[in-house]
């Protein structure tokens, strides 16, 4: 095992470790998107066929408030006792530690959404009429996106003032892409059109994790180090 | 230098002025839209200038990063003498290749192919030359705000022609979208840039403008599958235009253009005398315990 895979590996390790002790991230997140759920719940009261057309935007707003407010606390946990400090004194590859963030917040987020997505159901009475197992792909695509960009801001918006606000002020904009697809695939395998198909908004997904990927990486030092 | 910054002020003000007298006046009355159409006189220009801007500011960003680090200053350098010669390389194969030829979109045309490469190329070795590291961020700040302001008529101006024309204010189309997502990741790079510690703005807003850049061809793209209702660009795109109509235009787009010169221009004078002032300050506090202790 390569040296940047072990820490990237001890990182993650260490962050699931301290998550399933505390839980902080995901209680804190699950509370949040299940407030959303039922704040939607009774602003919109829809029958099942109008549902349908709405769920997509619905599911996909709600995991990405909640992630957010995941995401503010994975570099606010390092800010204690001085440990970024200490990170970035040390001779350890700034992307290792970024993708181990990542790649935890990819955890918490996929385990939000296995257990959001029932609910969703129950409430809006959804059932696929395309093929539903291209929810899969959509789900973890459209999760990497939000994530991998958003562990990015999070990181850059740990030095502004008022960080909390200004992680949603960063990642939305950049994100509007990313959710437009996610919305626009799940809203098609929902409806199950035959005439339109989800694999265009996949391939656009994918490119897109490619492209901000490839950018997070090779930025995230110089924001690391930015003195 | 501070003397020419009056005279381009009359200059400018001479041209805007002809400029509205041109668009309100000389223009021909358009058939069917009437005297609606006039607002395309500012709409484009508008729309032109704040792109322009904030490509500048994009390369801006780039070379501030880039700069900080002799290493990557070099190998930015030859890769921007790469992509100007691979656009000429470019041009030469589709003009070699007819299959090539013929799927070139509408509006693209073999010189503007060759032309784009070098055209980047330059404005990026101007501003390399004149330009300091600590300037090139106080440019950044300029076309950002400047660009914003232009982006903002844009989006302003864009609805009022819209509402006689189309019936509606506003469409999730194309053009319009990908112009306000444009417009929203600038407001928050310059909230942002607002926002952060001193010492660590510059290296932030670069690599948020960086992120932004990368994601104006997906909002493009992305959006570009629902159909399009903006009028095509009728300038090297589908739709025609009258001459005179044109040159109403051309010349509205140079007073625009020396506007936005003018404000940019003290907009960025005000950035360096701000910062100069605040390195004066820190330098005095500095020094002022070591005067104290004598």
């Amino acid at each position: 095992m390569s040296a940047p895979t072990g820490i990237t590996l001890a990182t993650l390790k260490k962050d699931i470790r301290l998550e399933w002790r505390s839980k902080d991230a995901l209680n804190s997140m699950l509370f949040f998107a299940l407030l959303v759920v039922i704040v939607f719940s009774f602003s919109f009261d829809p029958v099942a066929e109008e549902s349908r057309q709405i769920a997509g935007g619905l599911v996909w707003v709600s995991f990405l408030f909640a992630a957010v407010v995941a995401l503010n606390q994975t570099w606010a946990r390092e800010m204690r006792n001085q440990v970024l400090d200490a990170y970035r004194v040390s001779p350890a590859p700034a992307n290792a530690l970024f993708l181990a963030k990542a790649i935890g917040n990819f955890i918490f987020v996929c385990i939000l959404e296995a257990l959001m997505t029932p609910l969703f159901i129950v409430f809006y009475k959804l059932r696929a009429l395309g093929p539903a197992w291209q929810l899969v792909p959509v789900a973890i695509l459209g999760t990497w996106a939000i994530v991998v960009n958003g562990t990015f801001f999070a990181a850059m918006s740990l030095r502004t003032r008022s960080r909390e606000i200004m992680l949603p002020l960063l990642l939305f904009p950049i994100t509007i892409p990313a959710l437009l697809s996610m919305v626009e695939a799940t809203t098609i395998i929902l409806v199950g059109d035959p005439s339109t198909s989800a694999k265009f908004w996949i391939v656009l997904l994918a490119t897109y994790d490619v492209v901000f990927t490839t950018g997070c990486l090779a930025l995230f030092e110089t924001v690391l180090h930015a003195e | 230098m501070k003397k020419a910054f009056p005279i381009l002020g009359l200059v400018t003000a001479v041209l805007l002025s002809y400029a509205l007298y041109e668009a309100l006046v000389v223009a021909p009355r358009e058939q069917t839209m009437g005297d609606v159409q006039r607002i395309f006189y500012y709409h484009v220009p508008s729309a032109w200038t704040a792109f322009l801007l904030f490509f500048l500011n994009f390369v801006a960003s780039v070379q501030y990063l880039v700069r900080r680090d002799p290493k990557t200053d070099r190998a930015a350098n030859w890769v921007l003498v790469a992509v100007a010669g691979l656009s000429c390389v470019a041009a030469l194969v589709v003009k070699l290749v007819p299959d090539l030829m013929q799927a070139l979109p509408q509006g693209v045309e073999v010189s503007s192919i060759a032309s784009t490469g070098p055209i980047v190329a330059i404005i990026y070795f101007l501003m390399r030359r004149y330009f300091s590291v600590e300037a090139v961020d106080a440019l950044a700040v300029t076309t950002a705000e400047v660009g914003v302001v232009f982006c903002t008529v844009v989006l302003v101006t864009g609805p009022l022609w819209a509402r006689p024309v189309w019936g509606i204010w506003w469409t999730w189309d194309v053009r319009l979208t990908s112009t306000l997502v444009l417009w929203l990741i600038y407001v928050s790079y310059l909230v942002l840039r607002r926002f952060s510690s001193s010492g660590q703005t510059p290296v932030l807003a670069a690599a948020l403008a960086i992120f932004g850049a990368l994601d104006v061809p997906l909002v493009y793209f992305s959006i570009w599958i629902f159909r399009t209702q903006h009028p095509q660009p009728v300038i090297g795109g589908g739709g025609s235009i009258d001459p005179r109509m044109l040159h109403v235009l051309l010349l509205n787009w140079l007073a625009f253009s020396c506007f936005a010169f003018l404000v940019c221009w003290s907009r960025y004078r005000l950035e360096r005398a701000t910062r100069e002032i605040e390195e004066t300050l820190a330098l005095e506090a500095l020094l002022e315990p070591r005067n104290a202790l004598r």
